[in-house]
């Protein structure tokens, strides 16, 4: 037979009293809560940040020809010395073609399963770009620009110009900024490249491309499929690479191994690609929950304290209501509710002061080389944290007011009133 | 008359640091009206008969019966109601809820009860303070109050459920002699004017002997 109203008003006069001690805890709830917030807010909008610039550029599954050495060498096709323990010295790898075999229709293939959201061809050359007499090696990768820009977000690392000019521009270049820098080019110019094989070619440069990457934007450029095929002299079914992305990233392990058996080719995975990659966030992740959750224990721990003391205080008075008619539960119930009033009013002020405060850190400029689409610090604002926080605010201080509670309830009144 | 309260063969034991008969075979009967006092030197058990009496000492073999009906072995739940409904307390030292105003004191049993609306409980609580003349006092923190005022409140505490008894440990042992004539006064009238019955364990010979029937105890045993 719970009376609220008159739990309640008790429960708020002995918290009112002893404002100090009150608050005391509830700011350690605060804090614990607020910090928790910040944190998880922060470091999760890290994280996101990091998977997007691995994420967004790497393709889930990237078909290639690996050039490597046979795995079957010639003596072992040979009966006679099958017994014996041979040694092949000096192995080469095996002389094969850099493109891959029926590539338009395994594309196809490919794009009718439907897990798979699209498969895009791409051909990656070797290059030197011709300033006067020095020639600069690097990279050409020949792409399909808008597919590319609405797939896995190239737009975000054109700085200058954009997809759809590389795309409507015959012998058009985006060019790494790094090799812009160093030969002093301007969108609009012209830069001549020459493939391996001999020969040159002008491109009109279309755009620049930071990845964020130095070593990277110093070699790579970028042009269209048709470009590349006419540099190399190579016919329109030439692709050397097939990257494919998918609906949902864990199917990307059992599509690659299967794409490895039925077509002969190498496909890696994004998984084990970039493995310890994903080490990193996990990590991260984990330091982030320890760390809040050891302020939480903290601030359950002084909950815990504060009501021991005031039960401790209160002694006559729990006396003087049981002998009045109260029983151990009611008891039990005004210290519980005291504590979860600290734990409400508290969780509530963390996250105020979370939300403030991550707000704050999401308008601090943070401007950095290496992601040119990104101004200020990452923050990933999820409901969900504040949900979190919340529930665990309410669950600790409930924990810490329980065995207090509990200890209340079973008071015996009698030895209190005799005791004096 | 109609009996209030009724003990049958009340043994009790105190089991720690050695086993210890406390009290023996009591048997006795209070009256509906009647002022009974319970007299006895220290240690002679008074005080814990009446802690069995008030319901919240559980631990003692006999049985017990107010308003004619059983109360041995209730529920805890229970008894912390019928401790509500039908007890009122006034201990020697005050015990108010030193947090809280005089009529927040005084309310607080009747709130807990919950027959009434707030209302009500306030004007019972007044009418009550008002019998015992310490009305002016009703929005002073219990703490800022003198002490034969702590008792006179503590008396309107245990009146405002209308109990059948009112149970007093000492309640003037700690006042002095002006204001414990002025507690036993306020108990005489409730009990000749509104038929209340009163149990009062005291060591106070002269106040014990302006009670109706006094409860003479020694080594717990009730001697007359």
């Amino acid at each position: 037979m719970a009376n609220w109203s008159v739990i309640l008003n008790i429960a708020k006069t002995h918290l009112l009293t002893k404002i100090k001690q009150t608050s005391t805890a509830a700011l350690g709830v605060t804090f614990g809560i607020g910090a928790y917030i910040t944190l998880v807010c922060f470091m999760t909008g890290l994280n996101g940040m990091l998977d997007d610039l691995i994420l967004n550029q790497t393709p889930h599954i990237h078909v290639y020809n690996e050039i490597e050495p046979s795995k079957k060498q010639p003596i072992s096709l040979y009966d006679n010395v099958n017994e014996s323990f041979n040694v092949v010295h000096s192995i080469k790898p095996k002389l094969s073609q850099k493109k891959i075999h029926n590539a338009l229709p395994i594309i196809k293939y490919l794009e009718e399963n439907k897990v798979v959201r699209c498969a895009l061809p791409q051909i990656k050359t070797q290059i030197f770009y011709i300033a006067g007499s020095i020639e600069l090696g690097g990279n050409l990768t020949g792409i399909n620009a808008i597919d590319e820009a609405s797939l896995f977000n190239m737009g975000d690392y054109i700085v200058e110009g954009s997809a759809e000019a590389l795309q409507n521009t015959d012998n058009g270049i985006l060019l790494g900024i790094g090799i812009a820098k160093k030969m002093s080019l301007k969108v609009g110019d012209r830069v001549q490249i020459s493939p391996i094989n001999g020969g040159v070619f002008p491109l009109k440069i279309v755009g620049f491309y930071q990845s964020g990457i130095a070593d990277l934007d110093a070699i790579q450029s970028f042009t269209n499929i048709k470009t590349v095929q006419r540099i190399l002299g190579e016919a329109n079914n030439y692709i050397t690479d097939i990257n494919v992305k998918l609906y949902d990233i864990d199917q990307a392990v059992s599509l690659s191994k299967k794409i490895e058996r039925q077509f002969n080719l190498t496909a890696l995975d994004i998984k084990t690609a970039n493995a310890q990659f994903e080490t990193g966030t996990t990590i991260r992740n984990l330091i982030t929950y320890a760390v809040s959750i050891t302020l939480l224990i903290v601030a359950g721990f002084g909950i815990y304290n504060i009501l021991n003391m005031l039960i401790y205080e209160k002694m006559n008075d729990i006396a003087i209501l049981k002998a009045t008619g109260f029983s151990g539960k009611d008891v039990q119930l005004i210290f519980m509710s005291q504590a979860m009033i600290i734990g409400f009013v508290g969780g509530l002020l963390g996250l105020l002061i979370g939300y403030g405060l991550v707000s704050l850190i999401d308008t601090i400029p943070f401007q950095t080389e290496a992601l040119p689409t990104v101004e200020t610090y990452p923050i990933n604002m999820n409901p969900l944290f504040f949900v979190i926080g919340f529930s665990f605010a309410m669950f600790s201080t409930f924990l810490a007011g329980y065995l207090p509670s509990k200890k209340a309830k079973k008071i015996d009144p009698v030895k209190i009133i005799r005791g004096q | 008359m109609s009996i209030v309260l009724e003990a049958k063969h009340i043994n009790k034991y105190f089991k720690k640091p050695v086993m210890f008969h406390v009290l023996k075979d009591i048997n006795f009967q209070i009256k509906k009206g009647e002022f009974v006092s319970i007299m006895g030197k220290s240690g002679c058990g008074k005080s814990t008969l009446l802690y069995i009496l008030s319901t919240m000492d559980t631990d003692y073999e006999g049985e017990l019966f107010l308003n004619n009906k059983l109360i041995t072995n209730q529920s805890r739940e229970h008894l912390s109601y019928l401790r509500n409904k039908h007890i009122g307390f006034v201990f020697q030292f005050h015990y108010l809820l030193s947090e809280f105003s005089v009529l927040e004191n005084v309310m607080l049993p009747a709130k807990k009860l919950a027959k009434k609306s707030h209302q009500e409980i306030e004007h019972d609580a007044m009418e009550k303070l008002k019998m015992l003349n310490i009305d002016h006092l009703a929005l002073k923190r219990a703490s800022r109050i003198s002490g034969g005022e702590k008792q006179r409140v503590a008396i309107a505490r245990a009146l405002i459920n209308n109990p059948s008894i009112i149970m007093g440990d000492e309640p003037t042992g700690n006042l002095d002699s002006h204001n414990a004539e002025n507690v036993f006064n306020i108990f005489e009238r409730l009990s000749n004017e509104q038929g209340l019955s009163l149990l009062v364990v005291t060591h106070d010979g002269d106040f014990a002997k302006k009670t109706d029937r006094i409860i003479q105890m020694e080594d717990g045993k009730i001697m007359t």
